[in-house]
């Protein structure tokens, strides 16, 4: 048999049909669900009197929309539209059968981050969501990516995908992290030598043990933005430590099952030859805490650094490094660590897990933010309930953080959570897009820990020096 | 789903890299429980001021774009989220055809759910289109979904690739779902074997 990788194993295993064209019918075992882009779908199938193929593989939350203060129980603090969308989600998750987690429901939370919480996740998965930050669920070992409305549609209706295999792209990262350096820097480096477009036709497969020796946290945070990197899915081949997140988990296997079900994820890797078509290498040692400067996700150096200038740049990048540095008002040869923060955002299903936190609360402890506003906004109710189990609530309390209820938040600023126009933000998500985050708002880039130091200093700070 | 065979229009210049979807179609607009009428808002942040009004030097306020229906950009055109807002308010303002020396790739996909037709050529090629574009209502873009081509108003022809089935589906106006659906019986299948293989998922 010829070698092969692990994207071409779980295709294999979910593959069913195959035209002549090469069209491929691809079986999908999780169908994760939200509030923002499923509306269309569940209209569409109502019109055409269709039903949700498996409603037992299809999971809703809602998580884009959801005001994330204490009060959000009231809905006065939704805008309508939002409550519309929200309440059409409650509806159709009664009246189509499929799991649901309410706003009211402790476990309710961004869908990337209740999805592997309560088990559904697993090593070997096919599992689609439509949001483009499903890559998160490839830290298992699932093959696992965003589609479009139309797509969610066609899933509910038929729990297939009509695709075509894409190319095998492998991201090492050799050796060691330095202190002060995780799973974001990781991510964020790779975007920086793939460019936003570099995995574009590809799924991704991380590997090598700066990966291995990443918690599940921190691999969902790598994959999380394989996407940003151009690439619909990355993957993490599993092991003991994915096996040991997973075992326990409300819907994890159990039992005869679960020892039938850990002998075939430990079929899931990589063979040695197999083949790839593209192929990237990075030292863990030279990977440095870094920070976005511009409006793509490419845009990122270390944070010792200064504003590169558009002429360092080629092609069309020349112009698109002008527009950026106008729009994030920065100047060439500006030191990144002297940059000024308005505010601070830790959370999204990049950086919301406990883990994040806990990097987090570790650089804040005893000390009070210098800047206009932090917020901490939970990537889920469980892990918000843990984290004051532990003391981190309190931790960031303390410091002048608001300590949120969990959502999306100003990530996508959909809730009313959003920066003014100019408002300059540390944020431990995933674009730094124009108006991402609100309109006008410049947004930088990092991890929890760096956002953490930003809170602490007021501007872009080299976490290595409060260590 | 409305056909695409061919299309004869104005094409608009959008000389950017990395268009992403959150400037096709801001998260405001996102709102919606429809698909129709997001065509006022397409690049709402580069198209209106922070009042609302009009900036006259984008692309689709000037007076020879607002009939565009080809729209020609930049390198990676359709980054980001997987909005498929982002298609459908590019398909409400009245543009069928976006070409760009390459896309991403949920944007790709969710362009041909909707009729309109990406087109990923050379980056030499887009800049004689991105050229063509620029003589605004003096030149009209031609696009052959069957032939495969595009033609400039010189004369200039261009062949571009697509995928059979997608192809297919667009020149016939098909409902996916519907054409999933007449293999129920390989599905099931595929269902029944897997339930044994693997019966915790």
């Amino acid at each position: 048999m010829s070698p092969k990788t692990l994207y071409d194993k779980i295709w294999e295993a979910h593959l069913a049909d195959e035209a002549e064209d090469g069209t491929c019918l691809l079986y999908i075992d999780r169908h994760l669900v939200h509030e923002v882009t499923s509306p269309q779908a569940f209209e569409g199938l109502r019109m055409a009197g269709r039903k949700v193929h498996a409603p037992d593989k299809t999971i809703a939350v809602p998580d884009h929309n959801v005001p994330t203060t204490l009060d959000r129980a009231n809905a006065a603090t939704m805008t309508e539209d939002s409550r519309i969308q929200v309440e059409a989600l409650d509806k159709n998750a009664r009246d189509f059968g499929i799991h649901y987690y309410p706003v009211s429901d402790v476990r309710q939370g961004i869908v990337h981050i209740v999805g592997p919480e309560q088990g559904w996740t697993l090593p070997g998965m096919t599992v689609v969501c439509g949001d483009s930050h499903t890559a998160t669920h490839g830290a298992f070992g699932a093959l696992a990516h965003g589609i479009g409305t139309s797509e969610v549609e066609h899933v509910l209706a038929t729990q297939t995908l009509i695709q075509r295999k894409a190319k095998n792209m492998k991201v090492e990262i050799t050796g060691k992290l330095r202190p002060g350096v995780t799973a974001k820097d990781i991510t964020l480096s790779v975007i920086g030598e793939t460019g936003t477009a570099g995995g574009t036709g590809h799924v991704i497969e991380y590997c090598g043990e700066a990966i291995r020796a990443l918690s599940m946290e921190g691999r969902m945070t790598v994959c999380n933005m394989a996407i940003e990197g151009g690439a619909r899915a990355g993957l993490i081949a599993p092991d003991e430590t994915t096996f040991a997140y997973v075992m326990g988990r409300p819907h994890a296997p159990k039992g005869a099952q679960w020892e039938a079900a850990l002998s075939w994820w430990k079929t899931l890797y990589s063979d040695p030859d197999a083949h790839w078509d593209k192929v990237v290498t990075l030292r863990g040692e030279d990977i440095a805490p870094v920070v976005t400067w511009g409006t793509s996700p490419e845009d990122v150096l270390p944070i010792t650094a200064t504003v590169p200038a558009p002429e360092d740049f080629t092609g069309g990048k020349v112009e698109a490094v002008r527009r950026s540095l106008d729009y994030m008002g920065l100047t060439p040869g500006q030191k990144l660590s002297e940059v000024e923060i308005d505010t601070v955002f830790i959370g999204s299903c990049t950086n919301g897990r406990i883990e994040d936190l806990r990097a987090a609360a570790a650089i804040v402890k005893g000390k009070k933010i210098a800047v206009k506003r932090a917020m901490v906004v939970p990537g889920s109710g469980l892990v918000r309930a843990q984290a004051e189990e532990e003391g981190l609530a309190d931790i960031f309390i303390e410091a002048g953080f608001e300590w949120r209820l969990a959502g999306c938040s100003m990530c996508l600023a959909m809730n009313p959570d959003q920066l003014s126009p100019r408002e300059r933000c540390a944020a431990t998500s995933n674009r730094n897009f124009e108006g991402r985050q609100g309109r006008g708002g410049r947004t930088h880039l990092m991890s929890p820990a760096m956002a953490a130091a930003a809170a602490i200093t007021g501007r872009l700070t080299d976490v290595r020096e409060m260590m | 789903m409305e056909k695409f065979t061919k299309l004869s229009g104005i094409a608009a210049p959008l000389p950017l890299i990395n268009v992403d979807t959150d400037m096709i179609i801001p998260k405001q607009f996102l709102k919606t429980i429809k698909r129709s009428g997001l065509g006022v808002n397409l690049f709402d942040e580069m198209r209106y001021d922070s009042a609302g009004q009009e900036i006259p030097d984008f692309v689709l306020n000037k007076p020879q774009y607002r009939e565009a229906q080809i729209l020609v950009a930049g390198e990676n055109f359709g980054c980001g989220s997987s909005r498929e807002h982002a298609p459908w308010a590019i398909l409400d303002f009245g543009i069928r055809c976006v070409i760009a020396p390459s896309f991403a790739d949920i944007f790709y996909n969710n362009c041909f759910k909707n009729g309109i037709l990406p087109i990923a050529l050379p980056q030499e090629q887009v800049d004689v289109l991105m050229k063509e574009a620029e003589k605004g209502a003096n030149a009209r873009v031609e696009v052959d979904l069957e032939a495969q081509t595009v033609s400039t108003s010189e004369g200039e022809v261009f062949s571009f690739a697509v995928d059979a089935f997608k192809k297919h589906c667009l020149l016939e106006g098909l409902d996916d779902i519907g054409l999933t659906l007449e293999k129920a019986t390989a599905i099931d299948a595929f269902e029944a074997k897997a339930a044994l293989a693997r019966p915790w998922v």
